[in-house]
């Protein structure tokens, strides 16, 4: 109940750093929520308007379209590498950019990796959905053991596939990275969770702190053949398993950090 | 400024440091490798940046972010390399970002070898990437002109928000002479107002080359293409040399075109009327100077240090005007003067030869002879 809120206050509203577009993503898509947490964050931290982002391929693309703040769009995968290119001749603007799991973990691996390894500051929004979107649902590095893809219409066959990628636990390995979690959007407590983590990503490029990443696990109702509600169960029971939620890497710096 | 004895990739690197290039984005190859080194020894004593990249492929995509800041970026790397920037370029194209990037070019295909080649021609003046575009390449015949072009490049990709290539080769990097650098230029101080610079107080800035609906893709095809019949018109360069008696004339670019001015001085001394046109800019190609040759030299000769790849442009270029001939040396192999005083000879004596059967064939056939006669 909202019985202490005086009448026309307003409660929720857009943020200021994103565009007034109506989506394109399905219904049930949480693109649109970890949009808005970043947004939301930009907001608080008054980033705005010293923000470049840098938007990948992939139904991620149009993040271009919904954020109030400069933009560039990068080649498939190489998001990391032009976000390093703007960030070392700007050091002091906030770059971010914005991946879906194909961009990352398959084709721009190398850029994610080395980006990692130099310590980058930079922050990367990582959305891990498990599955190909805009090409039309086809087996991503993160598609899990079994599961049904386009391109692996008997379910993922781990013996010609092997099996798939947890990029923060692997991205933690690296002594350049300083903060990288997984989180989830399954849940209203889990989305305040990853809000907090985007939180602690930005104040650690502010702060200099060097590489932060944030996974989000995602639905891709569409492409899995799920009611938006059967997908966020499937995060929950199928996916969470398998990618378990944590901080894999939180340098001491970081942990000395007041979010 | 006085001359100092520079080596090719060297001067390229101070040349652009010079022209106040911002941000070096690099991977090692030969034989480029000592234009990178200069970078890394001389960008960040100035404050500036250079990221050794983990490939060629983050290489041109570090320099993509650079370039829509609107500072000055640049790579630099040799065939195989520039093969893996390829995607980037094309992206870089289309979203109209100037930079600028030299080839030092090999012998290829594939892994190929570390000697001079100018197979790289194809690639560079024709596209490489995917989509509609035409970057301008510039290629340079010395130390010298090598630094001068490095300069010129990057005021031409600023001018028209375009890719600006050096395509030097093997030789033109490794080797010393004397050149001059240009003074240390000022870095600049105002950005353009496309430039994506995370300032407040403005509207967004997006740089993209994506373009969903075909009609705008179409709408930015037809800006890409008037902005290069713009190039073309006003940007063709070249140098000429005894032309104005000329009845034979060589077309030769780069390291080829040097090795020809050679072998035409000895034609002159030996009393035959050769000369040598040099295209200076490999696109835009100087198309109507070729043909304004065309109509009154006898015959033509091409050298290129590929297949003939320069060789199709200048016939078209020609218009069946003229016999042209062709003479190269492939996979990294340099011609020597004596090569080409003796296809200068060949075609002085005449009758000019019979033009069934294409020059390429003709040329193929000699140098199986010739390469023949050097083995016994």
């Amino acid at each position: 109940m909202t019985s202490s809120t005086p009448a026309g206050q307003v409660v929720y509203q857009r943020p200021r750093s994103l565009t007034a577009t109506v989506t394109h993503y399905c219904p049930g898509c949480t693109h649109g929520i970890s949009q808005r947490l970043v947004a939301e964050v930009l907001d608080e931290m008054g980033l705005r308007e010293k923000a470049i982002g840098v938007a990948s391929v992939g139904c991620s693309v149009f993040a271009y379209n919904y954020f109030d703040v400069d933009f560039v769009e990068a080649a498939h995968g190489r998001a990391p590498a032009m976000a390093t290119g703007i960030k070392r001749v700007f050091p002091d603007r906030t770059v971010f950019t914005y991946q879906g799991d194909g961009d990352l973990a398959s084709i721009g691996m190398a850029e994610v990796m080395h980006a990692a390894a130099r310590g980058e500051n930079i922050t990367i929004i990582f959305i891990n959905n498990a599955i190909y979107g805009m090409t039309g649902g086809q087996m991503a590095p993160t598609t899990l053991p079994g599961m049904r893809t386009t391109s692996t219409p008997l379910g993922r066959d781990i013996e010609m596939t092997g099996m798939p990628i947890r990029m923060s636990e692997v991205l933690a390995k690296l002594d350049g990275s300083s903060f990288v979690v997984r989180r989830s959007l399954h849940d209203a407590t889990n989305i305040r969770k990853a809000k907090k983590a985007i939180r602690t990503a930005f104040e650690v490029q502010q702060q200099g702190l060097g590489f932060s990443l944030v996974e989000l696990l995602s639905t891709c109702p569409t492409n899995w053949g799920l009611t938006p509600n059967e997908a966020l169960g499937f995060v929950e029971k199928q996916m969470i398993p398998y990618f378990p939620l944590g901080d894999y890497k939180v340098s001491d710096a970081v942990k000395a950090l007041k979010v | 400024m006085a001359q100092e004895l520079l080596k090719g990739n060297n001067a390229i690197a101070e040349a652009a440091i010079r022209a106040g290039v911002e941000a070096y984005f690099g991977y090692p190859i030969t034989p480029q490798t000592e234009l990178l080194e200069h970078m890394a020894a001389r960008m960040p004593e100035l404050g500036r940046t250079f990221v050794q990249a983990e490939s060629e492929v983050a290489a041109i995509n570090m320099v993509y972010g650079a370039a829509c800041t609107g500072k000055r970026a640049m790579t630099t790397s040799s065939s195989p390399g520039v093969s893996l920037m390829m995607e980037g370029l094309s992206y870089i194209a289309g979203t109209e970002v100037p930079m600028v990037l030299a080839d030092v070019m090999r012998g290829g295909p594939g892994l190929g070898n570390i000697a001079p080649s100018q197979a790289d021609y194809t690639q560079m003046v024709h596209g490489g990437g995917h989509g509609d575009y035409h970057p301008i390449v510039l290629a340079p015949a010395s130390v010298q002109e090598a630094i001068d072009l490095t300069v010129l490049a990057f005021d031409l990709a600023e001018k028209y928000r375009t890719i600006a290539i050096v395509l030097a080769d093997g030789s033109i990097g490794q080797m010393m002479e004397p050149a001059e650098l240009p003074p240390m230029a000022p870095l600049k101080k105002k950005l353009p107002d496309w430039a994506v610079t995370g300032e407040p107080g403005r509207d967004r800035r997006l740089l993209t080359s994506i373009y969903l609906n075909p009609d705008d893709e179409e709408i930015t095809n037809i800006r890409l293409l008037e902005r290069w019949m713009n190039i073309r018109a006003s940007e063709v360069r070249y140098k000429e040399y005894y032309l104005d008696d000329a009845e034979f004339v060589v077309v030769g670019f780069g390291t080829a075109g040097r090795v020809a001015l050679s072998a035409v001085r000895a034609a002159r001394a030996a009393g035959m009327k050769a000369g040598l046109f040099r295209p200076v800019t490999l696109s835009p190609f100087p198309e109507s100077e070729l043909k304004e040759i065309a109509t009154v030299a006898e015959a033509m000769l091409v050298v290129e240090m590929n297949s003939g790849q320069m060789l199709d442009d200048v016939k078209l270029a020609v218009e069946g005007l003229v016999p042209v001939e062709f003479y190269g040396r492939l996979g990294g192999v340099v011609p020597f003067p004596d090569e080409i005083l003796a296809e200068i000879q060949r075609i002085a004596a005449g009758p000019i030869p019979d033009q069934n059967g294409h020059a390429r064939q003709r040329w193929l056939e000699r140098l199986a002879l010739m390469r023949e006669g050097s083995r016994t």
